[in-house]
């Protein structure tokens, strides 16, 4: 038995008890937390599996993003979870398990059945990658081969986006969410909130950048860029913008705005919609690039700030 | 030479290992959130702080080695902040009953 074995067996345990404790446990918040904890674990497998894309993915966006969105909705649904009383009665729950224990087994099923040479695409896509310009057959994949995908997950993101700010009341439209925390002036957040998004606004940058050619990408950076802005606003050194702020908006819609007119000029230049001529692949990948990383950024932190809060409830008081 | 880096390596991080384990057994056993915070510290600063000076004669280049000594910074930025605001919520919420 093999340290390598060892390791990747305890693995694999502990992120099977982490799953099981996000769904035996009691409450919404010690939910998450074992969601969170999942996510972690996770991404140290597919670092195991030699997808470091992947893991940085679920570090950022499982674990992290989605993480501080269940937490903050458990916090919000704190003062009303012990009224909710007991939740579904026994049939419902006995019902969901199955339900659950059944698509596992077919999954499991699906999966041991493949056959030992599974389908794939990976060498022709690694074969056409010289083509796109980029070293990274990750990136090449999402921006070049299945660009009209990563065209439609940004729709999708802004849509989400749109799906949330439309939960605030009518009369509080044109105001800002307010995600400050109400700790005493003289906490240390503020000082975190000057000292970290520095480093972290480069190294957000710098993922977006080396995606091209390592694992990375606009994705990651989008993220660590909203991670830096959320900490800004919670420590309070910064509004969130109102929901009707015009800069605000025209960042959000500038990665699908420049990716669709791109694939606009692909048709004209290259004969198809998202096609690049092949001299200029890698610059147009990243002309792509960098708007995206704003829109991603933008997206994420106000999808976390929420909808937009009472009139006069943030600003104004500095 | 090698092996005496490899075994600086193993002695540092089994080091680093107790602090850990120290650190769990307190957030498991002590009966507040102040002195839970408290252990936790230890497997953080101390803790992942020899696990990095272990690793260090591993990182094969200067580059690396910095980025380790990087990733121990910003956890110890990060969880000296959070304790700080655990500690603030904690004495806010007033002494468990």
């Amino acid at each position: 038995m093999s340290l390598a074995y060892i390791l990747e067996t305890s693995l694999a345990g502990l992120v099977l008890g982490a799953a099981a404790w996000t769904i035996l446990a009691r409450n919404a918040f010690a939910a998450s937390v074992g969601f969170v904890s999942y996510g972690l674990l996770l991404a140290l497998v597919w670092v195991l599996l030699g997808a470091i894309d992947v893991a940085l993915t679920e570090v950022a966006i499982g674990s992290g993003l989605t993480g501080l969105l269940l937490l903050s909705a458990a916090a919000r649904l704190r003062g009303t979870e012990s009224q909710a009383g007991a939740g579904p009665g026994k049939p419902a729950r006995v019902l969901v398990a199955l339900c659950c224990a059944t698509i596992s087994a077919a999954l499991a099923f699906v999966v041991l059945s493949l056959p030992e040479a599974a389908p794939t695409l990976a060498p022709d896509a690694v074969a056409a990658l010289p083509a796109t310009g980029v070293g990274n057959p990750v990136t090449g994949v999402l921006m070049a081969f299945r660009a009209l995908d990563t065209l439609l997950e940004k729709a999708v993101l802004v849509l989400a986006l749109v799906g949330v700010w439309s939960l605030a009341p009518d009369g509080y439209w044109g105001e800002r969410p307010d995600l400050r925390l109400r700790l005493a002036d003289d906490s240390v957040l503020p000082f975190f909130a000057r000292t970290l998004p520095p480093l972290g606004v480069l190294l957000g940058i710098h993922l977006m950048w080396t995606g091209a050619d390592a694992p990375g990408g606009a994705f990651q950076g989008g993220t660590v860029l909203a991670a830096m802005w959320l900490i800004v606003m919670l420590a309070g050194l910064r509004d969130a913008p109102a929901s009707n702020a015009l800069w605000m908006r025209i960042g959000l819609i500038s990665g699908p705005m420049v990716f669709l007119a791109v694939g606009f000029i692909g048709l004209l230049t290259a004969g198809a919609f998202l096609a690049y001529p092949v001299d200029y692949a890698k610059p147009l990948i990243l002309l792509i690039e960098v708007p995206m990383l704003l829109t991603i950024a933008l997206a994420l932190g106000l999808l976390v700030a929420g909808p937009a809060g009472p009139p006069g409830s943030a600003g104004g008081t500095r | 030479m090698s092996a005496l880096l490899d075994l600086f390596t193993i002695v540092v991080v089994l080091a680093g290992a107790v602090f850990f384990l120290a650190g769990v057994v307190g957030l498991l056993r002590f009966p507040d959130t102040l002195s839970r915070v408290h252990a936790l510290t230890k497997a953080d600063n101390v803790g992942l702080g020899l696990v990095v000076i272990a690793l260090l004669p591993q990182a094969g280049s200067m580059g690396t080695g910095l980025k380790l000594l990087l990733v121990w910074l910003l956890v110890l930025l990060a969880s000296a902040t959070v304790g700080q605001l655990i500690g603030r919520v904690a004495r806010r919420a007033g002494p468990p009953a």
